[in-house]
């Protein structure tokens, strides 16, 4: 464990890093459109990664899984170059800030649309098998607003029906934009959700990074080993607003207090202490080895090419009919 | 011996299965012994096992799926029962699949097929055209066969063409439209329209089931009036061919469009926009549109003759056309 541990820790710290760069960035108004911070889903996202093998396995991260992406083997360079539009990006400024993927790494680049991935990734897996490819696996994200909408109910029956070797992470941030959980789903717990498609379920407490290492591992384990679809509801609350734009004021003070010391990342510092994986100076020094990284990579993003829009291939298209 | 458009459909379908296994098949009770709601793939799932899978009732997952595994390298032709079931797919065909090759460079090697039109006693939701829908957004091709061999050859192509490709496949012409083969000796490739009938009065441009109703519109107007009209079948409504429109509207100085489409909007307004501002000088005469009726398409047979096109409306709309 110590080895993915640090792994998914070292991602963890990537992530907050990253995320409190691009917060300061957004504030001096030097980012475009919106900043979406993954501050309290930092466990989760790195810890469902960090099992997986870019180039075999499936990941579709989505909005607050920054953490994920470092855990998968994405620099925080190609982060910075989505937000920025730069054209050394894989989005090439077409499309930005969360909305990116590799999908030739089985990293689909997501659409805005909730629960539109969940059938892709479906697919993904589909063709896996179809392929003779085995041993592969998928981990998708999803949150509790993302558990209403139509396409996630259709997919995830797909899932289940096919007997797809897919983890859902339902991060519960308790929070859909605004909207409270109690107006989101009727339903006692997500976990039943899970449990009514036909998926074998966990579910933790996503601030505690150690218990949600070892749920992921169980969870991943179990696809991998042929045991059929995983649904993982990891509980946590979101720190921060939707994006930068929101100051979340809607979410109780109470709330929030009761939240206070359970930062995921103050929790998996002290954890890596207490597990003797790390000392305080090293946890000191990862800490300015990440903010450095973050650093170069935005001052590099910032330099590169930005697209230059007469110089645009706008094809919509990769097959032209040919003139007569 | 002669064969329907359907048989052609089905032809080209066990030769792409045959050729090529990345192709697979996917959509509602395609599968087994059953074949499909127009038994399009009778056969097919003994034949080629594993690659004719039925789908769970969830159109938006049908066409997620069918995303995820061009992602994954395959080439799958999903199948919706009826064009009218593929809006609740136009989330993933026209937000996903549409902006793919845009946003990553990665072209989606999908097709969408769907069973359009109308057919006596359909009623408003086993009728409608949707071409106008998928064909308005940046990144599909859609194609709108109209004979046999167009049928056969288009449907081979939309596999070929790395592109995703809606096909709309007219079901009133499944086993009305016969053919003595499907086979065509030198078949137009995609994106160039056909001169279905050659003539100098005046230029019918159309496409799908209203080809051969203009055909019988033309063929009275020659009998009774000696009124030669050119017949322009579009085949593929985008690519639009709007050469071959503005050439034939250059011989003949009238144009009229012909579509089973509702009015607003949709293919006969983009070809008239197209033909008045790249060719108003060669116009003698207002182009006209005639379409279905601003209407639900309605159940009971003598309605819905009523409400398309049929060949005496436009032999009508053409002698007016010829008065201005």
């Amino acid at each position: 464990m110590k080895e993915v541990g640090l792994r998914a820790y070292r991602a963890m710290e990537m992530a907050r890093a990253f995320d409190t760069k691009i917060s300061a960035l957004y504030k001096a108004g030097k980012m475009y459109g919106g900043v979406f911070l993954g501050r309290g889903h930092e466990a989760i996202a790195a810890s469902e990664a960090v099992f997986l093998t870019k180039g075999f396995d499936v990941y579709n991260p989505f909005i607050r899984e920054q953490a994920g992406r470092c855990a998968w083997g994405y620099s925080v360079l190609e982060s910075a170059r989505c937000y920025l539009g730069s054209t050394e990006g894989c989005m090439r400024g077409r499309d930005g800030n969360i909305h990116w993927g590799v999908p030739q790494d089985g990293n689909p680049a997501p659409i805005s649309h909730l629960g539109a991935m969940v059938p892709v990734v479906a697919g993904m897996m589909l063709a896996k098998r179809m392929q003779g490819v085995e041993g592969a696996v998928a981990v998708l994200n999803i949150g509790d607003g993302t558990t209403s909408v139509g396409a996630t109910h259709e997919g995830c029956n797909v899932i289940a029906v096919e007997k797809l070797p897919v983890v859902i992470v339902v991060t519960n941030n308790q929070y859909a934009y605004s909207t409270p959980n109690a107006q989101e789903f009727g339903c006692a717990d997500l976990v039943d959700r899970g449990r009514g498609y036909g998926f074998a379920t966990h579910a933790c407490d996503g601030t505690d990074f150690l218990q949600t290492l070892a749920t992921m591992q169980r969870a991943v384990a179990a696809a991998r080993a042929g045991e059929g679809p995983q649904w993982v509801v990891a509980n946590t609350l979101r720190m921060c607003g939707h994006g930068e734009h929101d100051d979340a004021s809607y979410i109780p003070a109470e709330l929030k207090a009761a939240y206070a010391d359970r930062d995921p990342l103050l929790i998996a510092r002290r954890q890596v202490q207490e597990q003797g994986w790390l000392t305080e100076e090293e946890v000191a020094a990862l800490q300015a080895e990440c903010a450095d990284e973050v650093q170069r990579a935005m001052a590099q993003a910032q330099k590169e090419p930005t697209p230059i829009p007469a110089e645009t291939d706008w094809s919509s298209v990769s097959w032209k009919p040919s003139r007569y | 011996m002669s064969v329907t458009y359907i048989d052609a459909i089905h032809q080209a379908m066990a030769e792409l299965l045959e050729e090529d296994p990345s192709v697979f098949l996917y959509g509602e009770d395609i599968a087994g012994k059953f074949g499909g709601a127009f038994k399009a793939t009778k056969g097919l799932a003994d034949k080629f096992p594993g690659r004719v899978r039925n789908a769970p009732i969830a159109e938006d997952a049908i066409m997620g799926v069918a995303i995820g595994a061009a992602i994954g390298g395959m080439k799958p032709i999903a199948e919706m029962q009826f064009a009218d079931f593929g809006i609740l797919a136009l989330n993933q065909m026209c937000n996903n699949a549409a902006a793919h090759y845009f946003r990553t460079g990665m072209p989606l090697n999908v097709t969408l097929r769907m069973p359009c039109g109308g057919t006596p006693g359909g009623g408003p939701y086993h009728s409608q055209m949707v071409e106008a829908l998928f064909a308005h957004f940046p990144g599909l091709h859609v194609f709108t066969p109209a004979t046999v061999a167009d049928a056969y050859y288009m449907m081979k192509q939309a596999v070929q063409i790395p592109d995703p490709v809606v096909f709309l496949e007219h079901k009133f012409l499944y086993r009305w439209l016969k053919a003595d083969t499907w086979q065509e000796a030198d078949p137009l490739p995609i994106g160039r329209a056909r001169i279905a009938r050659p003539g100098r009065h005046a230029t019918v441009v159309t496409y799908s089931a209203m080809v051969p109703e203009t055909l019988r519109a033309a063929d009275e107007l020659a009998r009774t009036s000696g009124y030669q009209i050119e017949v322009v079948d579009l085949r593929t409504v985008k690519p639009i061919d709007t050469d071959t429109i503005l050439a034939s509207v250059a011989r003949t100085g009238r144009l009229l469009v012909v579509s089973e489409d509702f009015p607003w909007g949709g293919v006969a307004a983009e070809v008239v926009a197209r033909v008045a501002s790249e060719g108003l000088h060669l116009l003698d005469a207002p182009p006209l549109r005639l379409s279905s009726k601003e209407s639900p398409v309605p159940y009971h047979p003598d309605l819905w003759k009523a409400h398309r096109p049929h060949s005496e409306d436009i032999a009508a709309a053409v002698r007016y056309l010829i008065t201005l």
